[in-house]
């Protein structure tokens, strides 16, 4: 079945799909719509859920972290200073190892205020022991949603699955909802109920600490061969980590990722059409970070950023940890669009060998 | 038993007696927030309860408690989830305890309030007693004093009482109560505490009835929409000057300030007398 559909409802059609226990939520621009639409499907018994009305985003994922606890399978969304302010119980359910999925529809963070897209809020997770997918398309929203539930649970490991704000949550395109069942949940490591004897994350010092948190890292790591298998078995195939386009013969290399991923391409082509051997890596994951698909890449690297730490881009950072020499465009901040004009003007003045510093920050759009 | 022995409460650990009436609820499921009772609780991998208990950051207490609540309903199992909090929790989880009681979240608060963030050193919390020194309030706590108890019962939820480490059977009386009702239940436990207050370790019962006696602690319940003054508190005598000046953040006060605390308990009297005639 074909229905056209805004990025966010894309979310809530497959979070119905994935027929969640619990879903806890507070309303910001631009998440509220997956959230609204769920609350509707609940009422209307399209979806038998226990919809929670919390009062704050803290509350939500709290209410989250308990429902999981139980052994329930749950689901939030949120999105910016939403995300910021639920930031600790984050924490609380990576290193719970409990799994969970939750939407951000990525904004930029105050101040000032601002409630467009960017990637500035997404990648605080990047610590915190999340898996952190980013999508390109609504499409991708709703495929990537239903992974999640999956490859969350075989891990036990939360996955936040991240669009664009307004980008993609606002605007609407036809959207196949798959005929997909998720398999039986298998029992999880443990469970609170009346009759477990041990108590939950007490005090831990030194060597266990480091040895859960040493686990944690090791999980996430192992997590990358279950989201390269999840995406092979899927009725479409994305190509597990990241997606290459026009890679093969690629001298020039633009690694991104989100929703104007789309409007790159569309660059690229324009180039390709002069003779230009450009290619791009999208990034489908921040985290686990896809760094023996960096690795693997020949030729000159352009990292396009939407968010930033100290004067580099994240993503930025991220590469140089496996590439050097690379160079760094951070710019779309706020809302800022760019369109293809714009992608093409960026890897024109890179394919051109201008760009004389390592990063750039862009003013010029349309 | 439900809290072993061994544990590393402090000597006089009013805590340690409150934990007795969670003998008295069917499953309970215990969480609790960074305070004392997580360290009473032990530390990994050992665990000084014989109920399963759950550490939770330290505002997220009453939610995920509720969320704990609806997880194993929607498996079908029946427990008592209760949420442990000290009032250092109140304090910092203060929106999401009135989002609680607001949706009337399935759960039994209680909260043991020992009057000060005694955990991280005795400073002053919103429950703290009119002027007692704490140490971010060396010369005398300027603030008000909340009313936990009272505002979450102006949410109209199925339970709310006071209760007492002095008068463990009317606190059990009430606990068994709360465990029988569904929806948000609340029981705010009155915790003297020889280390944060300064008296002797072998008075804290002693010190708790003195409080209810002299009415700086009034035990009450609402139940059914209704208010009453437990019997306790009824028929309690006592000397204010006496439980005042026996601990040692509140042997500075002057005659004054007794008069003024004097008020101010009368002015609380008289309000949930008015409450109960309603």
């Amino acid at each position: 079945m074909k229905k056209l559909l805004t990025g966010n409802h894309a979310i809530a059609e497959a979070v119905k799909i994935a027929k969640p226990d619990i879903i806890a939520a507070y309303p910001i621009t631009p998440q509220t719509s997956i959230v609204e639409k769920l609350a509707e499907m609940v009422e209307n018994s399209e979806l038998d859920a226990e919809f929670v009305r919390v009062e704050s985003e803290y509350t939500a994922l709290s209410v989250i972290l308990g429902a999981i606890t139980a052994g329930a399978r749950g689901f939030t969304a949120t999105s910016s200073q939403g995300l910021l302010y639920m930031y600790e119980v984050c924490w609380w359910v990576a290193g719970s190892r409990l799994p969970m999925v939750m939407a951000i529809a990525t904004r930029a963070v105050g101040a000032p205020w601002n409630i467009h897209g960017d990637h500035q809020d997404i990648i605080v997770l990047r610590d915190a022991g999340w898996i952190i997918g980013m999508v390109e398309s609504a499409q991708e929203a709703f495929d990537m949603t239903l992974q999640a539930f999956k490859i969350s649970e075989e891990v036990s490991l939360p996955f936040a699955v991240g669009l664009d704000g307004f980008q993609l949550t606002h605007t609407a395109e036809v959207v196949k909802i798959r005929d997909y069942e998720l398999p039986k949940r298998k029992p999880l490591p443990y469970t609170i109920e009346p009759s477990s004897n041990f108590a939950l994350n007490a005090v831990t010092f030194g060597i266990p600490k480091l040895k859960a948190r040493h686990e944690q890292a090791k999980d996430l790591e192992k997590s990358k061969e279950v989201i390269r298998r999840v995406d092979k078995e899927f009725p479409v195939s994305y190509g597990g980590l990241t997606e290459e386009y026009r890679l093969d013969d690629a001298e020039y290399i633009v690694v991104m990722m989100g929703g104007w991923c789309g409007d790159a391409k569309d660059a690229i082509d324009v180039l390709r059409d002069k003779g230009i051997q450009i290619g791009m890596l999208r990034l489908r994951f921040l985290r686990p970070f896809p760094r023996k698909e960096v690795e693997k890449l020949d030729g000159k690297i352009l990292v396009v950023d939407r968010s930033n730490s100290d004067y580099r881009g994240v993503l930025g950072l991220e590469v140089s940890t496996v590439k050097h020499d690379i160079k760094n465009v951070v710019t779309g901040f706020g809302g800022m669009e760019l369109d293809t004009q714009d992608f093409v003007k960026i890897f024109t003045k890179f394919v051109n060998n201008e760009m004389k510093k390592d990063v750039e920050w862009w003013y010029d759009s349309a | 038993m439900i809290l072993l022995r061994g544990n590393t409460s402090c000597q006089g650990c009013p805590h340690s007696i409150a934990f007795k009436a969670l003998e008295y609820l069917e499953n309970p499921i215990v969480l609790m927030p960074a305070g004392c009772s997580t360290v009473i609780a032990g530390l990994h991998p050992n665990s000084s309860l014989t109920i399963p208990c759950v550490h939770v950051p330290f505002p997220s207490t009453p939610s995920v408690s509720y969320g704990l609540s609806v997880g194993l309903k929607r498996r079908g199992i029946r427990a008592n989830v209760v949420a442990w909090m000290g009032d250092g929790s109140v304090d910092i989880s203060y929106s999401l305890l009135a989002g609680s009681a607001l949706r009337n979240d399935d759960i039994i608060v209680i909260v043991v309030d020992n009057e000060a963030y005694v955990n991280t050193g005795v400073q002053s919390s919103g429950t703290t007693f009119w002027k007692a020194k704490t140490t971010t309030s060396p010369k005398g706590k300027k603030e008000e004093r909340r009313n936990v108890a009272l505002q979450m019962a102006l949410h109209r939820v199925p339970y709310v009482a006071t209760a007492s480490v002095g008068y463990m059977r009317d606190f059990i009386k009430k606990v068994k109560k709360a465990g029988e009702l569904e929806g948000f239940r609340y029981i705010h436990v009155h915790c003297p505490c020889p280390s944060g207050w300064g008296f002797e370790s072998s008075k804290t019962v002693e010190m708790a009835r003195k409080a209810v006696q002299c009415k700086a602690w009034i035990l009450w319940e609402y139940e059914n929409k209704k208010f009453r003054i437990s019997k306790i508190s009824k028929k309690a005598k006592g000397d204010l000057k006496d439980y005042l000046l026996s601990q040692t953040r509140l042997k500075h006060l002057s005659d004054g300030d007794i008069e003024e605390i004097k008020r101010k308990i009368e002015e609380e009297w008289e309000l949930l007398e008015h409450l109960e005639k309603l």
